[in-house]
């Protein structure tokens, strides 16, 4: 069983990279939403009793992360009249080095945080920190508010691994923050887009730029 | 009572949203703020927060807290009623619905006893000031907006980071795990140290973007330049200091665990890092609201210093925060007035704000003194407890920093008040818009708030002397 887990932690880990290499808006959408489903099955492989509130978990975040979101962002995609490029403000090769010092980084502060037996691995740590970072990293580094909307994504992904760890012992926290915030702030967000859209007539924050000293 | 205090804004909010008229509309927010004011005299009076069973109560940091929110709304609601009459051409709807809301949810931070449902309430609180920066609902607007949401959601995601550390930091040991506020601080030298400080390190990031602590402060001049007057009073006044709560509410756990050497470390170089670049960018400031935003990072920077400090400086910085909060809704709001009168708030168009709006212009000149903390006004009082702290403390350079910092930051400040404030007016433009002048609405407000900070500069009030000794004595560790 540890060995399955630490091996879907280093996929995580891995898909990162993907997101943070590809080009294609749709193709990163895609990655991410398969990122949401390997995250909503990670309940099922640590918790080893399933009852209805687990099952419930699973299906909601498969269904939020896996589907409706990336569905609402291709919809956005094709909606706006924009490249479908990801267009970063620094070069793919770039991103990807500091991807790997993120992780780097995740690992080292990881391995400095002591973990309770049972979950013995650390590479859940190191899996969610690096996903925070590598969402950080896409919203810093990408100029469409469409890939910002993505970043946000991948770093709450990232806490939401954490999270696991305290799905049974505070359950309830769990699933109201991930599945509350990402569902106000991402509706939110998807009508300041709309707004966006319609001021400026392509979404892109390139021209959310006027506000400077 | 907590529920009542909740609930009775948000109540207001649903009526505003339901209301008909435009034009009476704005006269609901008044009410809703007044009895605030009286709920908070009442709970402050028989404060008594519950045991750790109870998911809300107040806490005597959370009393001080409230007093600012309280009475700083109060304000606010009168002057947006004189305000929103001046923008009749606007649907005021979804503001003034938002501005009870946003009450609403910085009373529920203040009350909250879990750090889970301090969360969300703080995480509310962006949402609800969303619309407040949208208002004018132009490209400038819609960026700050979007700035606003982004940065300040990843803020809050990596707050949430960091109350699951927390958490976890319990589970480690086996300890029976509560994010209730007390149960940690009861099991604090129990809980796992490396857990603890990578938690107060997120918590500190993460609502440290809420209250604009520099290097997560970007969103504070967008959003502060963009939003109306009244909204960049309560975001700097109020929902930074709920934030700051959040904070001192951590640095209290970690207090409690034996590990603020670490805290205070931390809080004290994000502090004077975030005068310094307030210093830097204030200087030649030629934009009124961008100028008041820097100022605020300045300001949030004491508080983070002063905290880091500890010891003597700690009554100082909350005598501070409150200080800072009436003194950012004089500024704030008496800068809308002058954004109005001019139809702008750059001092290339700006001047002679003394001559068109005599109550306004004065009240930004006071205000000024009062915020580069000179004397007889409130903020001189707190910076000087600080100060000493610092001194106290034993550290020298970081208080010579500070006093320089704060020179440069009251050069740059006064230049641009200055030049705004003096000279002739320009030619008014030819009545094809509303001509504005101070009124009783718009003026009075700002007078009172204004009351206040000298008032706190000559004497300090007995009962708020008693709550900053409380609130020192809890977060010393005392109860």
């Amino acid at each position: 069983m540890t060995t399955l887990l630490d091996g879907i932690f280093i996929a995580l880990i891995l898909l990162n990279f993907l997101i943070l290499g590809k080009a294609s808006l749709q193709g990163v959408i895609r990655v991410v939403s398969a990122q949401g489903v390997i995250l909503g099955l990670l309940p099922l492989l640590l918790n080893a009793h399933l009852d209805l509130r687990l099952g419930l978990v699973v299906l909601g975040t498969i269904a939020l992360k896996g589907l409706i979101l990336p569905r609402m962002l291709v919809r956005a995609l094709e909606e706006l009249s924009i490249r479908r490029e990801v267009e970063p403000y620094i070069s793919f090769p770039a991103s990807l080095v500091l991807g790997a010092l993120g992780t780097a980084f995740a690992m080292l502060v990881s391995h400095h945080l002591p973990m309770a037996h049972g979950l013995g691995s650390d590479l859940l740590t190191s899996a969610s920190l690096s996903t925070v970072l590598t969402g950080f990293l896409v919203l810093t580094t990408r100029r469409k508010a469409l890939t910002q909307v993505l970043g946000y994504l991948v770093l709450e992904n990232g806490v939401f691994i954490f999270g696991l760890l305290l799905l049974e012992s505070l359950p309830f926290l769990v699933e109201m923050g991930v599945l509350l915030d990402l569902f106000v702030a991402i509706f939110v967000m998807g009508v300041v887009i709309h707004h966006i859209n319609r001021e400026f007539a392509t979404e892109s924050t390139e021209r959310l730029t006027a506000l400077k000293d | 009572m907590p529920y009542l205090m909740v609930a009775w804004p948000a109540v207001f909010a649903g009526v505003a949203f339901a209301w008909r008229s435009n034009r009476t509309r704005p006269w609901l927010i008044p009410p809703a703020a007044l009895g605030h004011l009286l709920l908070t005299a009442l709970a402050s009076a028989r404060m008594g927060y519950p045991g750790p069973e109870g998911w809300l109560g107040l806490d005597p940091l959370g009393r001080v807290v409230l007093f600012l929110v309280s009475i700083l709304f109060a304000a606010c609601a009168f002057f947006s009623v004189g305000y929103l009459r001046f923008r009749a051409d606007r649907d005021n709807r979804v503001f003034s619905a938002c501005l009870l809301l946003f009450l609403s949810t910085m009373t529920l931070t203040i009350w909250s006893r879990h750090w889970g449902l301090m969360w969300v309430a703080m995480e509310a609180t962006t949402l609800a000031g969303a619309p407040l920066v949208y208002f004018n609902r132009n490209s400038g607007s819609l960026e700050a907006t979007w700035k606003y949401l982004i940065v300040s959601s990843v803020g809050i995601a990596l707050a949430l980071l960091g109350t699951f550390f927390l958490a976890y930091a319990s589970v480690r040991q086996g300890l029976p795990t509560s994010l209730l506020i007390e149960d940690l601080v009861a099991n604090a030298p129990l809980l796992s140290p490396p857990w603890l400080r990578s938690g107060f390190a997120l918590i500190l990031i993460g609502y440290g973007t809420k209250m604009g602590l520099a290097p997560m402060h970007t969103w504070k001049p967008d959003a502060y330049g963009e939003a109306p007057g009244v909204a960049g009073a309560l975001f700097s006044g109020g929902m930074t200091a709920c934030a700051f709560l959040m904070i001192l509410r951590a640095l209290r756990l970690l207090k409690a665990a034996g590990e603020e050497a670490f805290a205070e470390q931390l809080l004290l170089w994000i502090g004077i890092f975030s005068v310094a670049v307030a210093a830097v960018f204030v200087v030649r400031q030629k934009d009124l609201k961008r100028m008041l935003a820097y100022s605020s990072v300045e300001h949030m920077g004491i508080l983070a210093l002063g905290a880091g400090i500890g010891g003597a400086a700690l009554p100082g910085v909350l005598l501070h925060m409150v200080n800072n909060g009436f003194a950012k809704g004089v500024l704030f709001l008496s800068v809308g007035n002058i954004h109005r009168a001019f139809g702008s708030k750059t001092t290339d168009r700006v001047r002679g704000a003394v001559r068109r709006l005599p109550l306004s212009g004065m009240l930004l000149l006071a205000g000024l003194f009062a915020v580069a903390c000179s004397p007889p006004f409130g903020p001189f009082v707190s910076l000087l407890v600080i100060l000493k702290g610092i001194f106290q403390a034993g550290w020298h350079w970081v208080g010579g920093a500070l006093l320089l910092l704060l020179f440069f930051i009251f050069a740059g400040l006064g230049t641009t008040v200055l030049s705004a404030a003096q000279g002739v007016p320009p030619e008014e433009s030819d009545g094809a818009e509303p001509v504005y002048r101070d009124t009783f609405l718009t003026g009075a407000p700002i007078l009172a708030l204004m009351g206040l900070v000298l008032l706190l500069g000559l004497h300090i009030p007995g009962f708020l002397q008693a709550f900053l000794a409380d609130a020192v004595q809890y977060m010393e560790g005392g109860r």
